[in-house]
């Protein structure tokens, strides 16, 4: 066994470990609040709380670190079904979920709600076609079992480089983020607040790879959901919305619609000279677009976002760090629970928040009050100073019309325990969350690139030969540079956080769905047909998006730079398809080895270590 | 080596799951939501349908669905003699 000793005593006491982190996670946040009766201020809370939790994540990845190369990889193939669920969890809500998605829901109403379909139900697709194959295949890496499955270097070649380009695009938005909230929380200017931020993603991968950020994920789990949902049920119960919110918002819906056509919603256009990043409500919440195309657009975003999660390539790699097949199975479906725990409350955040503002019967709601009272409010005040929010009087009657009034999407999640009236500690937790989505997110998509290029392109194609602790080393290496890559690119503040996001799941489906479902569901599928399905499905997938944000085309179909998978994927399928009946097929001892990953049962089909 | 026939049984349920699982997927990953706009006509505890079922409604399907789907494939992989040792 590569395992440290201790390895399984330690795996029996988990439960307990993480029961103990949970409460001393929750005694820091009482102390946070007697620490503000006494008069400490917010900006030394916000420290604390972001200092603190980043102190514990890096002391749990310098514990877990090693020099085995099933460690450094995947874990060791230990992690239990629900850790593995949670780990997950993390690694899939990114800064953007954690921030951006209430906001989101906030201003793009049901068309919106496309992203929260669609990254859930990918999980389905992960569970019944992907994860428990892969998992019997037993591949250190995506790229792994593509090489492996079709022969040649090619093959894994071309899946390194999609992964690498769908992986990067994501991984400087969440870099962004972490710089974004290390920023504010120390004070400190973003650029370096990217460097910090990427300092603390490396603490939590550098020693210990795969090992580490498991066990840091399931921590930064425990922390973004405690931060996601204490504030909410806080608020709700405050303000008489019901003991659990997240099933009693139905009343709330229907009074925003009804709000809505009061506040003159649709017949009232945002008025010029709002500040970059700002918004005014514009679109109807509950309703959806009665045409063929608005539901065209809604069924698109929600199967690229789909295909994109069964396709990316550091959600894929958890799962070959369950114990069994049947363990990699239930932890997709634990997976889900843990992010459902989140997904399902951002619309209801949205709604409460956008009730508050809205409804003038409640002490909050700003839209149709004197400016001059909303002007005096705190969290105005403060948002407005960062350019987070912004009145303007277009008319000059001094009322706040719902079209004058501008926010980013941001403020949903960041200021809704000001708006609620909740005390600072609350903002600091939410702010220590947001940094844990964003770290846990980068040190998984850092871990599937920097593994994908050490392990396939450099082990794999150029030097074979290598040792184990030369493959390691390598591969910090490359974690490191790949990293600083990363961070520089977020300190040029080139993207918006979601245009890349999506971008990342296009990306990802474009190159890598139909190579990985046709290689494990498909014994016919070649060596040609996935090389022509790979390179066909990304390059006609990237040329499109290219065309149509830079190049002067208009969409085709309705079908913008969110949803380019829906190009790339049934050029890659097609192709695929085609190029592999024209050419011979598979050998027999491939085709032996696809009906082997089919069973749970035996030997995984590449060794423990290799 | 295990029996082929017990394989091929293994592979048959395994597939007709799949096809199960993705069936209950497309339709409420697509066909409600193609509607929307008409399933807002119904109220549902309060929600606009069609709000709903992008919010929440379909959510709770797929996890529902991911956990029946991993007890009824254990099932299959117990009764054909291909589930690993506990």
């Amino acid at each position: 066994m590569a395992n440290n000793s201790g390895g399984s005593s330690f795996i029996e006491n988990l439960p307990k470990i993480y029961g103990m982190y949970t409460g001393g996670f929750l005694v820091f946040v009482l102390l946070m609040a007697i620490l503000e009766q006494m008069g400490v201020g917010a900006d030394t809370i916000g420290i604390l709380f972001v200092a603190f939790t980043i102190c514990i994540y890096a002391g749990i990845g310098f514990l877990s670190r090693t020099m085995a190369v099933d460690a450094y990889y995947v874990a060791g193939r230990q992690v239990p079904a629900v850790f593995n669920g949670m780990a997950t969890a993390a690694d899939w809500m990114s800064g953007a979920s954690f921030v951006a998605m209430a906001g989101g829901i906030y201003f793009g109403g049901h068309g919106y709600l496309a992203f929260v379909v669609g990254w859930t139900g990918g999980y389905i697709l992960v569970a019944s076609l992907m994860a428990p194959y892969l998992r019997k295949f037993g591949c250190y890496t995506v790229p792994d079992f593509i090489g492996t499955r079709y022969g040649g270097n090619l093959p894994r070649f071309l899946g390194v480089v999609v992964l690498a380009v769908a992986s990067f695009t994501y991984v400087t938005a969440q870099i962004n983020a972490t710089g974004t909230i290390a920023a504010r929380a120390l004070q400190i200017p973003f650029e370096v607040g990217v460097w910090f931020g990427l300092l603390g993603i490396l603490l939590c991968s550098m020693l210990g790879g795969m090992r580490a950020v498991t066990w840091t994920q399931v921590a930064q789990y425990i922390v973004l959901i405690i931060a996601y949902l204490v504030p909410v049920f806080w608020m709700s119960n405050k303000q008489g919305f019901g003991l659990i919110p997240q099933f009693v918002y139905g009343d709330a819906v229907a009074r925003i619609t009804e709000l809505e056509a009061l506040h003159g919603l649709g017949t009232l256009d945002p008025v010029a000279g709002a500040k970059g990043g700002l918004k005014a409500l514009s679109v109807p919440f509950a309703a959806a677009g009665d045409s063929a195309m608005a539901s065209w657009k809604f069924v698109t975003l929600v199967a690229c976002m789909m295909m994109g999660t069964a396709s990316l390539p550091h959600i894929l790699m958890r799962y070959f760090t369950t114990p069994s097949v049947k363990a990699a199975r239930q932890s997709v479906a634990w997976s889900l629970m843990f992010i459902f725990l989140l997904y399902f409350t951002a619309p209801a955040l949205a709604t409460f928040t956008k009730l508050q503002i809205l409804d003038p019967e409640l002490a909050s709601g700003i839209i149709g009050k004197p400016i001059e009272s909303v002007l005096a409010l705190e969290w105005i005040q403060k948002w407005s100073a960062v350019d987070f929010a912004q009145i303007i009087d277009a008319n000059s009657d001094g009322i706040l019309q719902l079209n004058e009034f501008f926010m980013r999407g941001d403020i949903v999640v960041l200021a809704t325990p000001e708006i609620a009236g909740l005390p600072y500690v609350i903002s600091g937790l939410v702010a220590a969350g947001g940094m844990a989505a964003a770290m846990s997110t980068a040190d998984g998509l850092l871990l599937a690139i920097a593994n994908a290029l050490s392990h396939d392109l450099y082990y794999k194609i150029i030097d074979p030969e290598a040792e184990t602790r030369k493959r390691l080393l390598v591969a910090r290496i490359l974690l490191l540079a790949i990293g600083a890559a990363g961070a520089f690119v977020a300190s040029l503040k080139l993207t918006s956080i979601l245009g890349a996001v999506a971008w990342a799941f296009d990306f990802a489906c474009s190159g890598l769905f139909f190579p990985i479902v046709l290689g494990i569901w498909w014994k016919r599928a070649n060596r040609q047909g996935a090389i022509a399905g790979m390179a066909g499905g990304f390059i006609v997938g990237t040329w499109y998006l290219y065309m149509i944000r830079w190049g002067g085309m208009d969409p085709w179909l309705g079908i913008d730079h969110l949803r380019f998978g829906i190009i790339g994927m049934p050029v890659s399928l097609v192709l695929m398809v085609v190029v592999s009946l024209m050419t011979p097929e598979p050998d027999a001892e491939i085709q032996a080895m696809v009906d082997e990953i089919r069973v749970p049962s035996g030997e995984a089909v590449l060794g423990r270590s290799h | 080596m295990t029996d082929t026939s017990k394989r091929e049984e293994h592979w048959r349920r395994t597939k007709s799951l799949m096809m199960i699982t993705l069936t209950i997927w497309f339709i409420f990953s697509f066909v409600v939501h193609w509607f929307a706009a008409s399933l807002n006509a119904v109220t549902f505890f309060g929600w606009p349908l069609g709000f709903y079922m992008a919010a929440q409604g379909s959510e709770i399907i797929f996890v529902l669905t991911l956990f029946w789907f991993v007890k009824s494939q254990d099932k299959i992989d117990r009764d054909c003699g291909l589930a690993e040792e506990d």
